[in-house]
């Protein structure tokens, strides 16, 4: 049955987001048919609109005030959006803008959001929502009472299209009025160079490799398979130990990543952890731990002190490079 | 200053997924053997953010936890009282169960509207269990406050609160109006550990228990009759486990086998 869906999309550097765009795909798989709507806000809005692939309808706003995120006025504009397209199904990343916009506009709607779902069907009318529950350890599917059905969708859970028109029409939503929260400071991260996220290969260490020093091993492992290749990542149970920094951090309330190769050094698998790389290609394991969680999910693994595994690892890796 | 701490009670995080167990005819977890239901760890932290603000704040200020839950969420309450707060109070009433994210912060807003002089509410970024995160943003929209989310740092002053926020790359500080709700992340730090004396020092605190006539709730908006979203299937995703472990005398042996699948398979 034909479904309108709306998805809220984001602007990164002035061009749709990726997970806008894979957003959309779902959306015109999902829509049967129907219409598929994206929202976009901030400056290069109507420009980023055209490369939305998928949408047969852009709602746009270019005020420069929407480039940083506020909720309040967020939700106004998408009301409108919201307003004019009727939706069945509304779409948000679960980001920085759908953790939050999800509930409140759940609420504002007088409907309900599944939280980070992983894939969402349409079930001759009735939307259905998977989520992972329970760290990962559970998968649950919902079922909605009231409409629109509202999701958060976790990163890499559709593929984006490679071919295919954009928006036919383009609507103009309001520029942002008043907020109730100010931003009195911001800082960036920095991470420079290759992202996780993007990364063809994320080198991760654990709470097992014992001192934040151990990282610069972690660091040579992915300078060996490449800087243009492999970046580094951390378990929670390591960055809260403040031995790398949070934006580094892999799993369930910190980055989905879904490289080809995701290496697993001193890292025991927890669900939490699991829920942020299970999607990766091939996972190999370097753990001393014989019963660790993450050999459930490894392909390859060597069982032993990563303090001797990891020197020899990094040799061959060099001496494969030189090849 | 009154503030107030939701905090659930939860099956441990922690249980080792060997013995996490799953029953499908209730779409429930079934509590494992042997291991205790915890306070939600982010609930905690959040405790410890509004009792930073408290003592900041001097002796007019208090605390009150707040659970929705079963009687054994008792426990719960107890240790963030062990913590210092000044009061609990339980929501236990057999019309609350079953409820999805909108009914538990329909409950909580009624709660926290009869309680009357609530400056601020701390909320976990996420209840470790179902994983929603959620409430705290239902509860904001519910009561018609301000709301700053996934918190590293909290700070009061002259009527507002500045909240650091922790973003996909990097952090933010905002500043927003009182009353408003704060959800709490594990950026913030470790909660508290309360030592034996404030143990017993939490026995003897209150806990008042209220139920849905008390809130002035219709029990058909509440609970599994009011909710919204409705679990139709909860199972336990397959792994496929095929791990084949590196052989070798010598790590260099094991390393050098390592790199040749990694080759062989294209992925480096
Ligand atoms: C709601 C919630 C959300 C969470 N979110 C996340 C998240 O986003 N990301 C995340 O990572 N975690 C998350 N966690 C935490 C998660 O449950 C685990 O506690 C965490 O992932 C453990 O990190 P770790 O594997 O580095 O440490 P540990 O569990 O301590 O494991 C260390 C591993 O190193 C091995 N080891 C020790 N020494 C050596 C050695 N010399 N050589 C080789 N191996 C060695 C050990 O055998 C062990 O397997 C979350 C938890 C909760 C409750
Ligand atoms: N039953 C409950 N009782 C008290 N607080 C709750 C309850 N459920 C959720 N919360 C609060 O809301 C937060 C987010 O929960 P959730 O949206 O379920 O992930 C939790 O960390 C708690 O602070």
């Amino acid at each position: 049955m034909a479904q309108n869906i709306l998805v809220i999309g984001e602007l990164d550097d002035g061009a749709a987001s990726t997970t806008t765009l894979e957003l959309l795909a779902g959306a015109s798989s999902l829509s049967d048919g129907g219409s598929v709507g994206v929202t976009l806000l901030g400056a290069g809005a109507s420009s980023a609109a055209t490369s939305c692939v998928g949408a047969t309808v852009a709602y746009v706003n270019d005020d420069s005030e929407y480039d940083s995120f506020r909720g309040d006025q967020w939700l106004n504009a998408i009301a409108g959006a919201v307003e004019s397209s009727s939706p069945d199904v509304v779409l948000i990343a679960q980001s920085i803008v759908g953790r939050e916009i999800g509930p409140r506009l759940s609420h504002r709607l007088g409907t309900a959001v599944a939280m980070d779902c992983v894939s969402i069907s349409n079930d001759g009318g009735a939307t259905k929502a998977t989520r992972p529950c329970f760290g990962g350890n559970a998968m649950a599917t919902y079922g909605f009472e009231t409409s629109p059905a509202i999701a958060t969708v976790r990163a890499k859970s559709f593929e984006i299209l490679e071919s295919g028109s954009g928006p036919a029409t383009t609507e103009e939503l309001p520029g942002a009025g008043e907020s109730r929260t100010a931003i009195i400071a911001t800082e960036e991260a920095t991470s420079e160079g290759l992202q996780i996220q993007d990364a063809p290969v994320v080198v991760c260490g654990g709470r097992g490799l014992g001192e934040a020093e151990a990282f610069s091993q972690i660091e040579e492992i992915a300078a060996a398979i490449g800087a243009d290749k492999a970046a580094v990542g951390a378990s929670r149970a390591a960055v809260d130990l403040g031995w790398y920094p949070p934006s580094q951090q892999v799993g369930l309330t910190g980055k989905v990543v879904t490289p080809d190769l995701y290496l697993a050094v001193a890292v025991s698998g927890a669900s939490q952890h699991m829920a942020g790389c299970s999607g990766s290609k091939t996972i190999v394991g370097i753990n001393r731990d014989e019963e660790a969680n993450i050999w459930s999910f490894s392909r390859y693994g060597i069982i032993g002190d990563y303090k001797q595994i990891v020197p020899a690892l990094i040799e061959e890796l060099k001496k494969a490079a030189g090849n | 200053m009154h503030l107030v701490v939701c905090a659930k009670q939860i099956p441990d995080p922690d249980t080792p997924p060997s013995a996490f167990k799953i029953d499908e005819a209730t779409n429930s977890v079934v509590p494992a053997p042997g291991i205790s239901p915890i306070l939600s760890q982010f609930d905690g932290i959040a405790a410890e953010a509004a009792l930073r603000i408290k003592e900041s704040q001097g002796d007019d200020s208090k605390v009150t936890v707040i659970s929705m839950g079963a009687d054994s969420a008792r426990a719960a309450i107890k240790q963030v009282l062990a913590m210092g707060a000044d009061e609990g109070v339980l929501l236990n009433d057999d019309a609350f169960e079953g409820g999805d994210s909108y009914t538990t912060a329909k409950v909580l807003a009624a709660a926290i509207n009869h309680l009357g002089d609530v400056d601020a509410v701390f909320c976990g970024r996420q209840a470790a269990d179902w994983d929603m995160g959620q409430v705290g943003l239902l509860l904001s929209e519910e009561l018609n406050w301000a709301s700053a989310i996934i918190a590293k740092g909290v700070e009061y002053g002259d009527g507002n609160i500045s909240v650091q926020r922790v973003l996909t790359d990097g952090f933010e500080t905002v500043s927003t109006q009182l009353p408003a709700v704060v959800t709490v992340s594990n950026e913030f730090g470790e909660p508290r550990y309360p030592k034996l004396p404030q143990i017993m020092a939490a026995a003897k605190k209150t806990v008042t228990q209220f139920g849905a006539s008390d809130l002035g709730l219709d029990p058909s908006d509440v609970g599994a009759s009011g909710s919204r979203l409705k679990v139709e299937r909860l199972y336990i995703p397959e792994t496929d486990s095929n791990v084949e472990f590196m052989e070798g005398d010598t790590p260099q042996e094991q390393a050098a086998a390592l790199v040749q699948k990694l080759q062989a398979d294209k992925l480096i």
